[in-house]
């Protein structure tokens, strides 16, 4: 099985007012291809900053990340975005729609960064996909909370990404749109892509493959 | 999906926003536009104003010219030419010259195209007995004038033919001569061709008879005593010029001005003509110091517009940025780069330089009635408005462009 994530002894802290905050200490994890892990924890115990050091969008103090083979840290700022716009797709608890485009516009602004010349069939494909396809011309404000989770999951899928990264995608979700959802990240592993979700669910864990837990900024078995 | 396009789907969401920004352009390229337009509706006027006043100074220097050459006619030449050794005490107590000169220096002073004085007339002068009568006469002999400028010059005296007279008042009136009547002269028959009114002058006592009589009758074959002329009355000072010039081509001669009524009224028309001049050039300065001032408001004006607009432009895009902070941060999570986040504002800002500068175009042509389209003007402030609703926004971009996407992503 190949590797598609790894981190190796991740350090990252933070200076606050009331002192130092250690979000991961010396965290390491090997995802592959084909395998969904979750990662359950309380708050302020360093998921979201896993996902940010797994998503290549917060530098570790120390450790290695690497992703599809190549360590994304060691690339300049735009490299980096490149990279992201290539390898890893993301999935936010608050969908993070932009709110003045409609479905379709929404899911192809993953094209800004990777611009194809099939990105609107393939964006199509995936709102057909999802369920959305007579609300491909709605903006989010018309939409239910579950069409935006699926808009958002269309949009994290369009540039084919080997890693998806979920941050409580079903913390807004009622019980059948979190299972459409969670299904849809199970059968992105299925299809070989790697998946680190981030939650308190339980249930939510129940679709990985493996769960972790992290408390105090460490990384342990669930 | 591009750029372009998400930039014109916020521009369309945010309506009001934009609007405020393109309506801060609006104001400064219309007053912009404006004081241009105005500017070059004051050139356009002041040219129309000395245009008329100049045509108007024209027409009554033509018609004082006019005037002066009828004046001319009546009080005949102006300037006498006499050889240098003549002195002008016995000129003045004999009433002729008692010098005399060759009758060719008249047509050398024609062919020579001198440029201050516009007639000549060859002339012999002597005072005589006419023994018929017994009385005291100036005779002169004449010609007809040396034409200086082709046949086409109306001449100021008819030439007399040979055998024929003309007469001043007191002879023909004291004589009872009429045109037609035939009288004898120091022994010549003589028909008397016209009869002049009285001018209170010499020439009442005065017979003008063709110059080859005259010559011959005086003993003065090829002699002339005097060359009349007429000065061009072009300058102020005059006499030195006619002099200066004279005295080049005919070196033995002396030059003199007589007939000052008619020399009066010439200088009047010069000081007319100048004091019009002078009346046009103080129109042209006044507005020239109006235009001035009119520059000088628009230099205090245009800078602080320009820069109210541009402050105002900053503000909206710094609300702009703060307002989007959450979709910045998930375009930087997407992979969107940061030069295209700043394009994301930069052209923004573009669009609003762009319709401002159309709208204030428009508005500030039709504020000023008659103000012409200027396709420079357009071009220029459809290229400089968004340019400086760029420089503008510049800031506020650079500010998006560099945002945290993890720090964004967490807080929100």
């Amino acid at each position: 099985m190949d590797t598609i994530l790894e981190l190796r002894d991740v350090q990252k802290h933070f200076r606050r007012p009331d002192g130092v905050v250690q979000a991961m200490d010396g965290v390491s994890l090997r995802i592959g291809a084909g395998e969904f892990v979750a990662v359950q924890g309380p708050s302020g115990s360093g998921k979201t900053t896993l996902l940010m050091a797994a998503g290549v969008l917060m530098q570790p103090d120390s450790g290695v990340v690497v992703i599809a083979g190549e360590e994304p840290y060691k690339l300049s700022a735009e490299q980096r975005a490149g990279f992201r716009a290539a390898h890893i797709g993301f999935v936010f608890q608050q969908f993070h729609l932009v709110h003045y485009l409609n479905v379709l516009d929404n899911v192809l602004t993953a094209a800004l960064a990777l611009p194809a010349d099939d990105a609107e069939e393939r964006a199509r494909g995936l709102i057909e996909r999802f369920g959305l396809a007579s609300r491909a011309g709605h903006v989010p404000s018309e939409l239910s909370i579950g069409e935006r989770q699926r808009a958002a999951l269309a949009r994290a899928l369009l540039n084919r990404p080997k890693l998806l990264l979920a941050d409580e995608p079903t913390g807004n979700l009622d019980e059948e749109n979190g299972r459409l959802v969670l299904d849809c990240l199970a059968g992105f592993a299925k299809d070989g892509g790697a998946v680190l979700l981030v939650t308190h669910d339980p249930k939510a864990a129940g679709f990985s493959h493996r769960a972790l837990r992290m408390e105090n900024g460490k990384l342990a078995a669930g | 999906m591009n750029i372009g396009r998400l930039i014109i789907c916020e521009i369309l969401f945010r309506k009001l926003s934009f609007a405020l920004g393109v309506l801060s352009v609006f104001a400064a390229v219309g007053c912009l536009v404006g004081a241009l337009a105005s500017l070059r509706e004051h050139d356009r006027r002041t040219e129309q104003i000395i245009a008329a006043k100049q045509a108007e100074t024209q027409e009554k220097m033509e018609l004082l010219a006019d005037d002066y050459r009828r004046i001319t006619l009546k009080l005949g030449f102006n300037v006498l030419i006499l050889p240098k050794d003549q002195k002008l005490g016995d000129l003045f107590a004999d009433d002729y010259a008692t010098k005399y000169m060759p009758e060719e220096y008249a047509t050398r002073l024609a062919k020579s195209r001198v440029a201050t004085i516009n007639h000549i007339l060859p002339s012999l002068q002597q005072k005589v007995k006419w023994p018929e009568t017994g009385r005291t006469i100036l005779l002169m002999g004449v010609r007809g004038e040396v034409y200086m400028r082709g046949a086409g010059q109306k001449p100021l005296l008819e030439p007399v033919q040979a055998g024929k007279i003309v007469l001043g008042a007191e002879l023909h009136q004291g004589l009872k001569l009429k045109v037609g009547d035939t009288t004898r002269l120091m022994g010549r028959e003589f028909t008397v061709a016209k009869l002049n009114e009285e001018r209170g002058t010499k020439d009442d006592i005065t017979a003008w008879i063709n110059l080859a009589e005259a010559q011959a009758m005086l003993g003065k074959e090829g002699q002339i005593n005097g060359i009349l002329a007429l000065d061009c009355t072009c300058a102020d000072a005059r006499l030195p010029l006619i002099r200066a010039e004279i005295e080049k081509i005919l070196p033995d001669t002396q030059v003199i001005e007589f007939a000052s009524q008619a020399i009066a009224r010439a200088e009047t028309r010069n000081r007319a003509a100048a004091e019009a001049e002078a009346a046009i050039e103080r129109e042209k300065q006044g507005r020239s110091l109006l235009r001035s001032e009119r520059e000088a408001f628009a230099a205090v004006l245009m800078p602080l517009v320009v820069l109210g607009c541009a402050v105002w432009i900053g503000f909206l895009a710094l609300a702009n940025v703060r307002e989007r902070r959450g979709e910045i941060g998930v375009l930087r999570a997407l992979g969107v780069r940061a030069r295209q986040i700043l394009w994301l504002f930069l052209g923004r800002a573009v669009a609003m330089g762009v319709a401002g500068a159309c709208l204030g175009y428009a508005a500030g042509q039709a504020a000023i009635a008659g103000a012409e389209f200027n396709v420079l003007l357009l071009a220029a402030v459809i290229a400089g408005a968004p340019l400086l609703a760029a420089l503008a926004s510049w800031i506020p971009a650079l500010l998006a462009a560099q945002q945290d996407p993890a720090d964004i992503l967490r807080q929100e």
